[in-house]
């Protein structure tokens, strides 16, 4: 009798809850949670998407914005590790480089008519060159809101310390190519600090390698994505060069050794210029921003770019595609920028560019943002990303040893890769 | 109990109620072990059941798409250039970390098994980085391990120059096996430590009177009789080795080559960074036998291997 009684205040509780918590719903069912993915964690960063979310609270008052910071590194991994437990973002940063992935696969929701349809949105002021990637048959699946130009950060402190030429000096003297930056590399290296460093390489992510190999005209497969390239002679002479600057002359850091520019450990870093929010607000050192040197193929800019698309399988698709239309309007483009370069022909001038970005000078913005963003080529990207790069990673830890042989292993890594290419 | 037992039988009541005391008994009994069983069901049976599942499916997860492949994924792993390498990296791992691991915690073992003043104290210091967290101290090796780290800054003060640890095959593969061993020793230790201090001392006694050497004391008196133990800590031990990830995902990522990629490494690549779910599942359930299959074939060693089982 007493379970019996237990039993049934029990259920009459269970009851009781549930119809609260259905009640609870049922008056919250305007309200909209949006989130979104980003591999950013930076402060500054931050604060201008949590401004922009509020912006666009005060005409959505239900929908409220919240932003994910993941990784970097691992960032795509998490990003589907939340989409296969069935709790994908509402929103989401998409890498160039995993692009092809997603776009492809329909994993996106088409944004070309809610942008289309956005006031004041312009989107034809978009080139196509930037929206190629992020396109299929004709709609666009993310918007690339970040077209960043990979630049030199220089401390120009360390090498007048090592009694090194500045690049300024170099560029005046139109000396700026690779040899001149290595020899001023390996002189500040001499002095105990690091060299130049190729950030987020780390001996792993061998696709940022593309901002010195570029200058080679190398590429790691065709333009159509289907043959191999990377035992041609441009790659198999860039990554000698490489080689060269790192166990022979000691410019760049080698494995296993960690030198951060931005701590003032270095002479130069390649990075994008979204970066330049980390240079240092307390000893601050004499900086500079220059574009990449020249190298045995000319000259030569390489552009990284972002996209943010919206999930698919999102329960808010359509809010959702509404917010990154509001985020990517003229008007917060033109705040993003100062991070994150907008490939919006009316924002890619000096004027507007100098004003979001007080950090840089007239003529770095003109010399490195406005005609990298103009002449640059994208970072590769290539359908099935993740299982090329670990494959052409395994096989290149073997030219990161003093005793190399570059092109054999060059050789070994397309014959490997070339099938994963053709599929 | 007697208050039950009248409330299982109210007054007006005569033919036998619902809940006799077996039922009731059983039903305690159930509510006892359901904490445990209801774990076990959700995050082992279940998922099992679900990855065997998966496995015979193609599971894109960015396309949202879940085919029936049937035994594809099973002939893709008898075809897989690299799975063999994988599996010869895992079973160094493993053997490495196995051998080294006990052979370490029965040396300590027996060193801290001394009535000395103080002795708890280096007990305590052995055990401690089993209570670290596994990842910060993946992370602080990580740094010790630099070419320009901790480590061979040490060896510079002798005039050695280090090795590059991480990025060279012989030194990774050493490195995360003896990070782990430092990790995980203290926990053998302290079993094999239980172990001999349940040793009858009469035993050593008698040997000493008949004129045995320590050496042969230790051979003839401590193995036998701690064997059990030795059973017990080799199957955590091997269990355990075949399931590192963290070591590997922080320190080498499976580098350099595909030299430290062992299996578990490789089903988290072809899942979740190439998003073979389906292949990942089949490389689990590779994974599931091998850890089987060791463990019965230990288990049946016992009967040779073993000595004296209460």
């Amino acid at each position: 009798m007493l379970y019996q009684r237990t039993l049934k205040s029990t259920a009459c509780a269970l009851a009781i809850l549930g119809s609260l918590a259905l009640g609870g719903t049922a008056q919250a069912q305007d309200a909209v949670n949006l989130r979104m993915t980003i591999w950013s964690a930076n402060e500054a960063h931050l604060k201008l998407f949590n401004e922009i979310a509020a912006g666009f609270k005060q005409n959505h008052p239900n929908v409220s914005v919240t932003y994910e910071s993941l990784p970097f590194e691992t960032y795509t991994t998490a990003l589907t590790t939340q989409i296969a437990g069935g709790n994908a973002p509402d929103m989401a940063w998409i890498f160039e480089t995993s692009a092809y992935d997603f776009v492809k696969s329909g994993a996106l929701y088409p944004l070309t008519d809610t942008l289309k349809a956005a006031e004041g949105y312009n989107l034809e002021e978009v080139g196509t060159g930037a929206t190629e990637r992020w396109t299929e048959d004709g709609k666009l699946y993310a918007y690339p809101f970040s077209t960043s130009p990979f630049a030199v950060f220089v401390n120009n402190d360390l090498i007048k310390a090592a009694g090194a030429k500045t690049p300024a000096e170099m560029i005046a003297a139109g000396e700026w190519t690779w040899d001149n930056a290595i020899e001023t590399a390996a002189a500040v290296a001499k002095s105990g600090k690091g060299g130049l460093v190729v950030r987020d390489f780390n001996y792993q992510a061998w696709q940022y390698l593309t901002s010195v190999w570029n200058g080679w005209g190398a590429s790691p497969w065709s333009e159509d994505g289907k043959t191999c390239t990377m035992a041609d002679k441009p790659m198999a002479d860039a990554l000698t060069f490489i080689h060269d600057a790192v166990f022979a002359k000691k410019a760049i850091p080698g494995p296993g050794e960690t030198v951060d520019f931005f701590a003032g450990n270095a002479a130069m870093t390649i990075t994008q210029i979204s970066r330049a929010s980390l240079l240092p607000k307390e000893k601050p050192f004499s900086w500079d921003l220059v574009p990449l040197p020249k190298g045995s193929a000319g000259e030569y800019a390489l552009i990284g770019q972002a996209g943010v698309g919206v999930m698919q399988s999102g329960k808010n698709a359509e809010t959702a595609a509404e917010f990154v239309a509001y985020m990517t309007n003229p008007e917060n483009s033109a705040k993003l920028s100062q991070f994150f370069p907008s490939a919006r022909k009316s924002l890619l001038n000096a004027d507007i560019l100098k004003k979001t970005n007080p950090l840089l000078s007239q003529e770095q913005i003109e010399k490195v943002v406005i005609s990298g963003i103009a002449t640059g080529k994208v970072m590769p990207g290539h359908t099935g990303f993740a299982q090329i790069q670990q494959m052409v990673r395994s096989n290149l830890d073997a030219v990161w040893r003093p005793e190399a042989d570059v092109p054999a292993t060059l050789q070994k890594i397309c014959g490997q890769i070339g099938p994963l290419l053709k599929r | 109990m007697a208050v039950a037992q009248e409330n299982a039988r109210p007054e007006g009541r005569s033919s036998s109620p619902f809940w006799t005391i077996a039922r009731r008994d059983s039903l305690a009994g159930f509510l006892f072990i359901a904490p445990q069983l209801i774990g076990i069901i959700v995050f082992v049976l279940i998922p099992l059941g679900l990855v065997f599942w998966y496995s015979l499916h193609e599971w894109n997860v960015l396309a949202n798409t879940f085919t029936y492949t049937g035994a594809q994924n099973y002939r893709m792993l008898m075809e897989d250039e690299g799975l063999l390498e994988v599996l010869g990296a895992t079973a160094i791992f493993s053997a490495g970390l196995v051998i080294f691991n006990l052979a370490l915690a029965l040396l300590l073992a027996v060193l801290l098994n001394q009535k000395l003043a103080g002795i708890a104290v280096f007990r305590t210091l052995f055990f401690s980085p089993v209570v670290v967290s596994l990842v910060a101290w993946t992370i602080v090796w990580g740094f010790l391990l630099q070419k320009n780290g901790g480590i061979n800054g040490m060896l510079l003060t002798f005039g050695i120059e280090g090795p590059n640890w991480l990025r060279e095959e012989t030194t990774a593969m050493i490195s995360v096996i003896v990070v782990q061993v430092f990790k995980n020793v203290g926990l053998n230790m302290i079993l094999f430590l239980a172990a001999l201090q349940g040793v009858p001392k009469e035993l050593y006694e008698a040997a000493r009177i008949d004129g045995a050497p320590t050496f042969k004391q230790f051979r003839r008196i401590t193995l036998p009789l701690i064997s059990p133990t030795i059973l017990l800590t080799s199957i955590i031990t091997i269990v355990g080795s075949l399931q590192v990830f963290a070591q590997i995902a922080v320190l080498t990522q499976g580098g350099p080559g595909l030299s430290t990629t062992v299996l578990v490494y490789y089903l988290y690549q072809q899942a979740f960074q190439f998003h073979f779910f389906g292949y990942g599942s089949t490389l689990s359930i590779l994974l599931f036998a091998i850890v089987a299959i060791l463990t019965f074939a230990q288990w049946q060693m016992r009967k040779r291997i073993v000595f004296y089982e209460s």
